[in-house]
C-alpha cells in the first residue's frame, strides 16, 4: 500500500522484529485492519458485557472440551468398572460412563476440566440469556438490529442443544433419565414421533447408538453452527456499531465511548481471564454433575431430584405442571390406531414454541404496532417503554414459573410445604402470573417515569427542611446538573397512532387492529417535561431562591 | 392312581381339595413369613425389660396406641411390629410424635437407650416381628458396589441417588440419609416406617441390607471428591449457584471494569 505513493520515502524497518513485522504486514495488510478496528468506538456500560461473557465462556468450552475429547470414549459397549472409585468397583456399565469416571478419578486434572467444562456451559447459556434480556428491555433489537436479534435467538437454541447433548454423554443415571424424557416427548409427536425416536436411537430406547450420535453432534455439528452464528453476530455488531444509553451528546448518528485500542482491548482481554478465573474457581471449589453419585444408566431406576440442567428446566417444569386427568377429562386419545398423548405433547412443545415464536417475531410485532421504521442507536431506558417492559417481564415471569416447577420437589422439601400445594400454586401462576406481572411492571414503570418528571421539574429532594421567617416550612430541592437532567427528559414518548386509510382510502380491519394495539401500547404514558414546563418550574423556583453556603439551591413546595 | 380318579366324584372330594389347598397356602405363608422373622428372637430381652417397657408404654404411648398397644382410631396397633420398629421410631425421636402431620418428624429422642430397649422388649413380647438386627449385619464391611446397585434400584427414587432425600406427595418426604446409624437404616428397611415400603428379607436379603449400609457409609465417608457438594441436589442447586454466585461475581467485575474514577 505504501509503495503506491511514490512521494513517500519507503518505510525501512531497523530491527529484526520490525523487518519480520513489515514483511507480514506488506502481505496481509494487518496494520490497516488494526488501525480501523483500533479506532472503533465502544460505549461503556456494565450491561453491555454479557455478550462478551458468553463469548469467553464459549472459548473456555472449546478449550476444556478439547481436553475432554482426548479421554472420552463415546461407546455404549458393556464393561466392568475397575477404576479407583470403590463404590462402583466391578459394576457393569457402558464404556462411555467408564471413561467419564476415569476422567473424573484417574486422569490428572480430568475432574477439574470436567467441572470447568460444565460450569462454563451453565455460565454460557446464563450469560446468553441475560444478554438477550438486556437487549430486549433496552429496545436494542429495533431497526437495524432485528436480524441480529434473530441470530441471537438461534444461538440460544443452539446453546441449549449443545448443552443437552453434552449433558447426555456421560451415560450416567441422571442423563439417561433426561434422555428418556426426551424420547417420551419425541414419541408423543403424532404419527412421525415413533419413527423419529427409532431413527434417533437406532431402534428401541436406549439402544447402543445414541451416545455416539450425540457425541458427533456435540463436538462437531452444533459447535460449528454456534461458531458460524457467533461470526455472523459479531460481523453485524461491527456493521451496525454498538448501541448506547441516552445521554448528552449521544444521538442515533454517533457512538460515544472509548476506542477499542489500546485501553478497551486490554480491558476486554483482561476480562477473558477474569471470566476464566471465576469459572476455574467454581470448578475447583464446587462440584458439578457428580456422575459417580448417579451410577451407570439403567432404564429401571429413577432417582429423586432428577432434573435437567437449568436451561432445559422450563420444559421439564411444564411437564411437571401438566395434570394427567382433570376430573374425568383425559388428555390421551387413540385416533386410527395412533396414540395422541396431549399431556406430554402440550407441555413439552407448546410453551417452548410460544416463547421462541414470540422471541423471534417480537421486533416485527412492535415495528408493526408502532409504525416505527426509523433506525435506533440510542437505547430506551426500560421505564420509558412501559408496555414493552411489561411484556418482557410477563414473559420472563411465565418462564420463571415453569422454571420453578422443575424444582417443585426441592421447593417442597426445603420450604416444608406439600409438593401438591407447590404444583397447584404454580399451575395457578402459570396462567395469572404473567398477567399480574404485566400490570405491576407497567405501573412501576409509569411511576418511575412520574418520579423522573418530578425530579426534572423540581430538582432532587435534599432532606433539608427550612422554616421561613413567616413560619412556613419548606423542603429544599437541589437542581440537577445538566447531564442528569438530560437523562430524565431526553427520551421519546410516542402517543397512539390512529388508524389510517390505505392508498385506496380504505381503513382495513388489519389497520384497525393495529391502531387498537397501538392505543394499548402507548395509551398510558408520562410525557417528558417540555422545555416550557421546565422554564416555568425553574422560574417559579427563582422566586424563593435562597443563597446557601456553598451551593445554589432552589425551593419548591 | 386309579382309585383316586374313581373317587373324584365322591361327595367329600371338593372338601378334601379345599382343605389341601388351604394347607398348602397356609404352609407356604408360614414359611414365607418366618423367612422375614428368622431373626425375630435372636435378641433376648429379660422379662423385667418387658415389664418396665409396659409401664413406659402405658405412660407415654397408650394415649394414642391404646392399652396393650391394640391400636385406636388415632394410631395403629403395635402387635407384631417387632422390636426393630420400636427401636427405629423411638430411637430417632420420631415417637412419641410431636404433632400430627403428614408423617412423624425426626427430633431429639425422648428416651435413653435403656428405656428404648425396654419399650422394644414390651412391644416384641406382644407378638413376633422384625428384631433389632445383629451387629454382624451392621459392620459396614459388605460390598459397597453391590449395595450401590441395590440402593439405586430400590431406594434412590425417593431418597435421591446421593441419599440427599426427596419429596413425596402431600407434605410427605423421604429424609436425607447422611448421619443415620446403620442400625436405624436396617430397621427402616425391615419395618417400613412412615411412608416407606417394607423391604423384607425375601425382597432384600440381610446381606443385601448390609451392602446398602456399607454403600451409604462409604459415600458418606468419601465426602465429595469434586469440591463442595451444594447439597447433592443435582442440577437445580447447580443452576441456582451459577446464576447467583457465578453471574453475581461476574456482574461485580463488569461494574468494576466499566466504572470511572470521575
Amino acid at each position: 500500500m505504501s509503495a503506491s505513493s511514490t512521494a513517500e520515502v519507503p518505510f525501512v524497518p531497523e530491527t529484526k522484529v520490525g523487518r519480520i513485522t513489515d514483511f507480514v504486514d506488506q502481505r496481509v495488510g494487518g496494520s490497516g485492519i488494526l488501525r480501523e478496528f483500533g479506532r472503533k468506538v465502544f460505549p461503556d456500560h456494565w450491561s453491555f458485557m454479557f455478550g462478551e461473557v458468553a463469548l469467553y465462556s464459549f472459548v473456555i468450552l472449546l478449550m476444556s472440551g478439547t481436553f475432554l475429547t482426548f479421554f472420552f470414549d463415546p461407546s455404549m459397549a458393556e464393561t466392568h468398572y475397575s477404576g479407583s472409585y470403590t463404590p462402583l468397583t466391578n459394576v457393569e456399565m457402558s464404556v462411555a460412563y467408564n471413561s467419564s469416571l476415569n476422567i473424573s478419578f484417574d486422569i490428572r486434572g480430568g475432574l477439574f476440566f470436567r467441572q470447568v467444562h460444565h460450569w462454563a456451559a451453565l455460565l454460557f447459556v446464563a450469560s446468553l440469556g441475560v444478554h438477550m434480556l438486556r437487549v430486549f428491555f433496552t429496545g436494542a433489537f429495533r431497526k437495524p438490529r432485528e436480524m441480529n436479534w434473530v441470530v441471537g435467538g438461534v444461538l440460544l437454541i443452539l446453546a441449549m442443544a449443545e448443552g443437552f447433548t453434552g449433558y447426555s454423554l456421560p451415560d450416567d443415571l441422571l442423563s439417561g433419565n433426561g434422555l428418556r424424557i426426551i424420547d417420551g416427548v419425541i414419541k408423543s409427536i403424532p404419527v412421525i414421533g415413533t419413527y423419529i425416536s427409532f431413527f434417533l436411537f437406532g431402534g428401541e430406547f436406549p439402544g447402543t447408538a445414541i451416545i455416539g450420535r450425540l457425541y458427533v453432534l456435540h463436538i462437531l455439528l452444533v459447535p460449528a453452527m454456534i461458531l458460524l452464528m457467533i461470526v455472523i453476530h459479531l460481523f453485524m455488531v461491527v456493521v451496525h456499531k454498538h448501541t448506547q444509553y441516552p445521554g448528552p451528546g449521544r444521538n442515533d448518528g454517533n457512538v460515544v465511548g472509548y476506542p477499542l485500542g489500546p485501553v478497551y482491548a486490554a480491558k476486554a482481554g483482561g476480562f477473558f481471564f477474569i471470566v476464566f478465573g471465576v469459572v476455574a474457581l467454581m470448578a475447583a471449589m464446587f462440584t458439578i454433575n457428580p456422575i459417580w453419585n448417579y451410577g451407570p444408566y439403567d432404564p429401571s431406576p429413577v432417582s429423586a431430584g432428577t432434573q435437567p440442567d437449568w436451561y432445559i428446566g422450563f420444559v421439564d417444569g411444564a411437564l411437571r405442571l401438566m395434570p394427567g386427568v382433570v376430573n374425568d377429562f383425559h388428555f390421551e386419545y387413540i385416533i386410527f390406531g395412533h396414540v395422541l398423548t396431549l399431556n406430554v405433547l402440550l407441555p413439552a412443545l407448546v410453551p417452548a414454541g410460544i416463547i421462541f415464536t414470540v422471541l423471534f417475531t417480537y421486533p416485527w410485532i412492535e415495528r408493526w404496532i408502532t409504525k416505527d421504521d426509523r433506525e435506533h442507536h440510542v437505547l430506551d431506558r426500560p421505564r420509558n417503554a412501559p408496555t414493552r417492559t411489561a411484556i418482557g417481564v410477563a414473559g420472563f415471569t411465565w418462564y420463571c414459573v415453569m422454571w420453578a416447577a422443575a424444582g417443585s420437589d426441592l421447593i417442597a422439601t426445603h420450604f416444608h410445604v406439600a409438593l401438591n400445594d407447590v404444583t397447584y400454586w404454580l399451575r395457578t401462576l402459570f396462567f395469572i402470573g404473567p398477567i399480574i406481572a404485566f400490570m405491576v411492571t407497567k405501573r412501576v414503570a409509569l411511576a418511575l417515569q412520574r418520579k423522573d418528571r418530578e425530579i426534572a421539574l423540581h430538582g432532587r429532594e435534599t432532606g433539608r427542611i427550612v422554616r421561613l421567617p413567616h413560619g412556613e416550612f419548606i423542603e429544599v430541592h437541589a437542581p440537577l446538573d445538566d447531564y442528569k437532567h438530560y437523562k430524565l427528559v431526553g427520551f421519546e414518548s410516542p402517543s397512539p397512532s390512529a388508524a389510517e386509510p390505505n392508498e385506496n382510502g380504505v381503513v382495513t380491519p388489519k389497520e384497525k387492529r393495529r391502531a387498537a394495539l397501538s392505543k394499548w401500547f402507548f395509551e398510558d404514558r408520562v410525557a417528558p417535561a417540555t422545555p416550557a414546563e421546565l422554564e416555568a418550574a425553574h422560574g417559579h423556583g427563582h422566586h424563593e431562591a435562597i443563597e446557601s453556603g456553598e451551593e445554589h439551591k432552589s425551593l419548591s413546595h | 392312581m386309579k382309585a383316586l380318579s374313581q373317587k373324584r366324584r365322591h361327595p367329600l372330594a371338593a372338601i378334601a381339595l379345599l382343605l389341601m389347598g388351604l394347607l398348602v397356602t397356609g404352609g407356604l405363608y408360614a414359611v414365607a413369613t418366618t423367612v422375614n422373622q428368622a431373626k425375630a428372637d435372636t435378641t433376648t430381652f429379660s422379662a423385667s425389660d418387658a415389664q418396665e417397657g409396659g409401664k413406659l408404654f402405658a405412660a407415654n404411648c397408650a394415649t394414642c396406641h391404646g392399652m396393650g398397644a391394640s391400636g385406636t382410631k388415632d394410631a395403629p396397633s403395635l402387635v407384631g411390629v417387632g422390636a426393630a420398629a420400636v427401636d427405629f421410631q423411638v430411637g430417632t425421636g420420631r415417637m412419641p410424635m410431636q404433632m400430627n402431620g403428614p408423617q412423624a418428624q425426626e427430633k431429639p429422642r425422648q428416651f435413653n437407650d435403656q428405656q428404648t430397649q425396654q419399650l422394644a422388649a414390651y412391644v416384641a413380647s406382644l407378638g413376633a416381628g422384625p428384631a433389632i438386627p445383629d451387629a454382624s449385619l451392621l459392620d459396614e464391611k459388605g460390598d459397597a458396589a453391590k449395595g450401590g446397585e441395590l440402593f439405586r434400584v430400590n431406594c434412590a427414587m425417593c431418597h435421591n441417588a446421593a441419599a440427599a432425600g426427596g419429596a413425596l406427595t402431600r407434605g410427605k418426604f423421604a429424609p436425607a440419609l447422611a448421619g443415620v446409624t446403620g442400625q436405624h437404616i436396617y430397621e427402616a428397611m425391615a419395618t417400613g416406617p412412615q411412608n416407606m415400603p417394607v423391604f423384607n428379607d425375601a425382597n432384600i436379603s440381610p446381606e443385601g441390607k448390609r451392602d446398602i449400609i456399607t454403600f451409604l457409609k462409604t459415600i458418606e465417608a468419601n465426602g465429595s471428591p469434586g469440591g463442595a457438594d451444594l447439597g447433592s441436589l443435582g442440577p437445580v442447586s447447580e443452576g441456582l449457584f451459577v446464576w447467583v454466585a457465578g453471574l453475581g461475581v461476574i456482574i461485580a467485575f463488569t461494574i468494576w471494569l466499566t466504572s470511572r474514577t470521575s
